[in-house]
């Protein structure tokens, strides 16, 4: 697989959120505004990217059965990293998506990747394997954020077009749900209608 | 009275399943049969409930008085996964009958954000029950996590409930599996909306 | 794997990563330490700037005990004189604290307000950051208006649908106020004791006006 393939697969062939459907928690919990699903989608990719890197370079170093949880050691000094250079810099984005940062520790994505992809390659085809999940994760999250901000209260990335409210459950629990329902929904009739 | 807030606020209002979505993962995945649902909702209830307990000394007698906070994260997973193992040995030296019926969710669990989720709210977030914004206690944050785990245990119990139900219907080819479970939980969330304002 | 399983091999490997991580975390802690603190900073003394009027050199901060509580504020001054006190409250929403940071004039008028912390649901109490309904407490002379929502008689227009929120807000202004009122005479009137009893009704069963979609 070449370099390029790498990064697009993410994006549709296996993309973790309509494909995989991996990494629910955040997806659902972040996705409120176009702005919030975007920052969750690039933290998470940050962590994704340095995350295999690290972890292709130490995996012929470390047993076999003591895998795991060193993979999520080295997860998990990943996202505190992430958590101190955010509050430093991005507060307000960190205050937003509060609890959701350091739980990047847990989500699937992180080491699902770890163990299907960077522990058997390379430094570089494992950051590239970041970046391309990591990408489709960001532009799953974006486009929910998207939906159901536009849905919800009738703005995108905050710039308002409707006056008023949009329908407001959109933004709340339930819309979540059914927002990314619908969603996985159209991407599977568009990637069955390609794949004829 | 304090406890008694918490408790119904952490099963019906704050539902961590339907309305803080911690703990997605099993609720969608593992959530085809009752049983399964039923036996991972045990799991779960016993984890949070051990996790939340040492985390929470963990941080108020090493982390803070060492001024390393900031290892809070490392700190916590770690531990978690570690009482996961711990708890996966014990379980099958004491009650093999009982590992039977756990045994193969407990390594899901250490990667199910409500654990983290539930470690790290208590020691991080203000609630407000009773008035004043606080920390909780000792005593409240394992209350808290244990009725966590309740709601938990509730969502995902009534939720397989509906899937079984499902799963005898005829459903568009697109939406099957997924897509019409998160529909169901979309319906279901909305359900637990009604409690908002109680507490 | 190249590594063997064994026990030595293990610790060690375990012992080296948790290690390796440790330093560079500490590593990391130290050097975004002080950006960090940086950046409270700005956000305080940006927040004072928008709720206090006009003024010269730096804020002053201090503390000061209404009702058994303590509460921060800082002063600020222009000519020598001190013209506003931007004073930090809190007081409980729907979601959680609404944090609000208070600035009020020399002559007991609310200059401006800005929320600090809140989480409120997204769309609904959350838009009490929003001018439409933040705007309301510019200029407000408390003596003058009446600090209540329209529903329960009083002179503020309540965010839709978020009536709790709403509530949270003008408590947390009023408990300002009277906070301004203990910095300026020195003396505990027990007006924040009474302001806190609002908390409790607003968290009464039925009001789940923030449910109206």
């Amino acid at each position: 697989m070449g370099k390029m393939q790498l990064i697009t697969k993410g994006f549709v062939k296996e993309n973790p959120t309509f494909s995989l459907l991996l990494g629910m928690c955040p997806t659902l919990a972040t996705t409120t505004s176009a702005i919030n699903g975007l920052s969750m989608g690039l933290a998470t990719l940050f962590v994704l990217v340095l995350s295999n890197m690290a972890i292709s370079a130490t995996a012929p170093y470390i047993p076999d059965k003591v895998r795991i949880p060193a993979y999520i050691v080295i997860i998990a000094a990943f996202v505190t990293i992430l958590q101190l250079v955010m509050q430093a810099f991005t507060p307000d984005i960190y205050q937003t998506l509060g609890l959701f940062i350091p739980l990047i520790v847990v989500n699937c994505i992180v080491l699902g990747r770890a163990e299907a992809f960077a522990n058997k390659n390379g430094v570089v085809d494992s950051a590239c394997d970041g970046l391309g999940i990591g990408i489709g994760f960001t532009f799953a999250l974006t486009l929910l954020g998207i939906v159901r901000e536009m849905l919800g209260s009738g703005s995108a990335f905050g710039f308002k077009f409707i006056s008023g409210d949009g329908i407001l459950v959109f933004v709340l629990a339930p819309g979540a749900f059914l927002a990314l329902a619908y969603l996985i929904v159209i991407f599977r009739k568009l990637t069955a209608a390609k794949g004829e | 009275m304090e406890y008694i807030l918490i408790i119904i606020s952490a099963i019906f209002v704050n539902n961590i399943l339907l309305s803080q979505f911690m703990g997605i993962c099993p609720f969608l995945g593992v959530s085809n049969k009752l049983s399964t649902a039923v036996g991972m909702s045990g799991a779960v209830c016993f984890v949070i409930t051990l996790a939340t307990l040492v985390t929470y000394l963990f941080q108020y007698y090493v982390l803070v008085p060492l001024h390393i906070e900031f290892m809070q994260t490392i700190a916590f997973i770690l531990i978690i996964a570690a009482l996961v193992q711990m708890v996966e040995i014990v379980l099958k030296k004491v009650s093999p009958s009982l590992y039977q019926a756990l045994g193969i969710f407990l390594p899901l669990i250490t990667t199910n954000c409500a654990v983290l989720g539930v470690a790290l709210m208590v020691v991080t977030k203000e609630f407000t029950y009773g008035g004043e914004p606080h920390l909780l206690n000792l005593g409240e944050s394992v209350v808290f996590a244990f009725a966590t785990s309740l709601g938990f245990g509730l969502a995902m119990i009534l939720f397989a409930g509906l899937r079984e139900q499902i799963a005898l219907n005829k459903v568009p080819k697109a939406f099957q599996g997924i897509p019409i479970a998160l529909v169901t939980a979309s319906i279901l969330a909305m359900a637990f909306m009604g409690f908002s304002g109680l507490v | 794997m190249a590594i063997q399983s064994s026990f030595k091999n293990m610790t060690l490997c375990l012992f080296a990563v948790c290690i390796v991580s440790s330093a560079l975390l500490a590593a990391v802690y130290a050097v975004t330490k002080e950006p960090i603190e940086a950046a409270d900073h700005a956000k305080t003394i940006s927040s004072i700037a928008r709720v206090v009027p006009e003024f010269e050199g730096d804020p002053v901060s201090a503390t000061v005990e209404v009702g058994g509580k303590e509460y921060s504020y800082y002063t600020v001054s222009k000519d020598g004189r001190p013209v506003g006190y931007a004073i930090t409250s809190s007081s409980v929403g729907y979601g959680g604290p609404v944090v609000l940071m208070v600035g009020i004039t020399s002559d007991r008028v609310v200059y401006n307000t800005v929320v600090l912390s809140q989480a409120e649901t997204p769309g609904l109490g959350a838009k009490c950051v929003e001018p439409a309904f933040a705007d309301q407490f510019k200029n407000l002379d408390p003596g003058q208006k009446k600090m209540a929502v329209k529903k329960d008689g009083g002179d503020i227009d309540a965010i839709t649908a978020s009536t709790i929120t709403s509530r949270a807000y003008i408590k947390a202004v009023e408990t300002a106020v009277a906070v301004y009122d203990v910095i300026v005479t020195g003396q505990d009137s027990g007006a924040v004791d009474a302001a806190s009893g609002a908390t409790l009704e607003a968290d009464a069963p039925g009001e789940g006006t923030e449910e109206n979609k």
